[in-house]
């Protein structure tokens, strides 16, 4: 019991009624993330159906490749993230730090990637004032007639904003990744004392459905070809 | 969550059916839709957001509090959504 008492706070009656309220707890923030990049996606989904072939035109810019092998690298990092629960909650400290790990690499690729992409687009010139060629698009021909630049240039921005934004919630689950080892390394997330990874892990579950709908959103509204798949 | 240990082998299934939902989803992105890639795609991502809410976050088993506070989210977001469209797309009816 001497363990108990030191997980335990003063303030609740059993460990039990602890975890249901830190559980509770991070629902509620999550709750208002949804509102966050709600209140983005509404705004995507506004003029989603008002220019809907220049969203769909430039769409089929953006580099699926990337796009596609980033949605498996976090759908893995996911995936060690849920085992590290498992790892935490039966006492493998080995499996543990060893799960935390491979999820913070399979954070680090997919920023590293995201960042490769930034730098191709830029290239593309498909970054709105920085590298951008209007030109080039009033010769691409949408399903009802040329494309209109500063439609295209909408899209983008939604691009940048929402994977932007996404990109902000992976480096703080990061840091509360690296937060979690120097834990497991001292010996203090046990069987009892689980609570820290699970609770990280619904963060980092959400982040990671958050690209779920990224992905159809910005990547697969355009019709692409096979040609695209390149880095 | 303090419910029961989810076994790995549930984890490694839901893994594998979210990489083929995954790899679907990006095959149909080549096939000639028109404008139905967003439909077919928010869809395909609506089932794969469930199975990682449903089994890596634990809701199978959670609380009526945490479901509470998902149902919640979901509910609000919906009228972000509803009322915002229901002006947008309602403006061509009437003459202003």
């Amino acid at each position: 019991m001497s363990t108990n008492h030191a997980v335990l706070a003063h303030h609740f009656e059993n460990l039990e009624q602890q975890r249901e309220t830190e559980t509770f707890g991070m629902w509620l923030f999550l709750a208002t993330e949804v509102l966050i990049f709600g209140a983005v996606f509404t705004c995507y989904a506004v003029y989603r159906l008002r220019y809907p072939h220049d969203f769909e035109a430039a769409s089929a810019r953006l580099n699926i490749l990337i796009g596609s092998i980033n949605t498996i690298v976090l759908l893995s990092s996911s995936l060690t993230m849920a085992l590290s629960v498992h790892a935490a909650r039966v006492g493998r400290q080995q499996m543990l730090l060893t799960c935390l790990l491979l999820t913070i690499f399979l954070g680090g690729t997919f920023l590293g990637f995201k960042a490769l992409e930034y730098y191709e687009d830029y290239r593309e010139k498909l970054v709105p004032v920085l590298s951008f060629d209007p030109g080039e698009w009033t010769k691409v021909e949408g399903a009802e007639g040329p494309v209109n630049p500063q439609r295209v240039q909408l899209m983008l921005v939604f691009y940048y904003v929402m994977t932007g934004l996404h990109a902000v919630h992976m480096i703080v689950g990061m840091g509360l990744l690296v937060w979690l080892v120097a834990e497991a390394r001292r010996g203090r997330l046990t069987p009892v004392r689980y609570m820290p990874v699970d609770i990280v892990g619904l963060y980092w579950h959400f982040v990671d459905i958050v690209w779920i709908f990224l992905l159809p959103l910005l990547y697969l509204t355009g019709t692409h070809h096979t040609s695209d798949l390149h880095f | 969550m303090s419910g029961p240990i989810t076994p790995t082998r549930t984890y490694y299934c839901v893994f594998a059916a979210l990489i083929a939902l995954t790899l679907a989803t990006v095959f149909v992105s080549f096939l000639e839709l028109g404008p139905w890639h967003t439909t077919v795609g928010v869809l395909i991502g609506v089932v794969k957001a469930s199975l990682v809410g449903l089994f890596f976050m634990h809701l199978l088993h959670s609380s009526k509090a945490s479901w509470l506070a998902v149902l919640a989210g979901l509910f609000w977001f919906g009228i972000l959504m509803a009322l915002t469209l229901s002006d947008y797309l309602t403006r061509h009816v009437l003459a202003y």
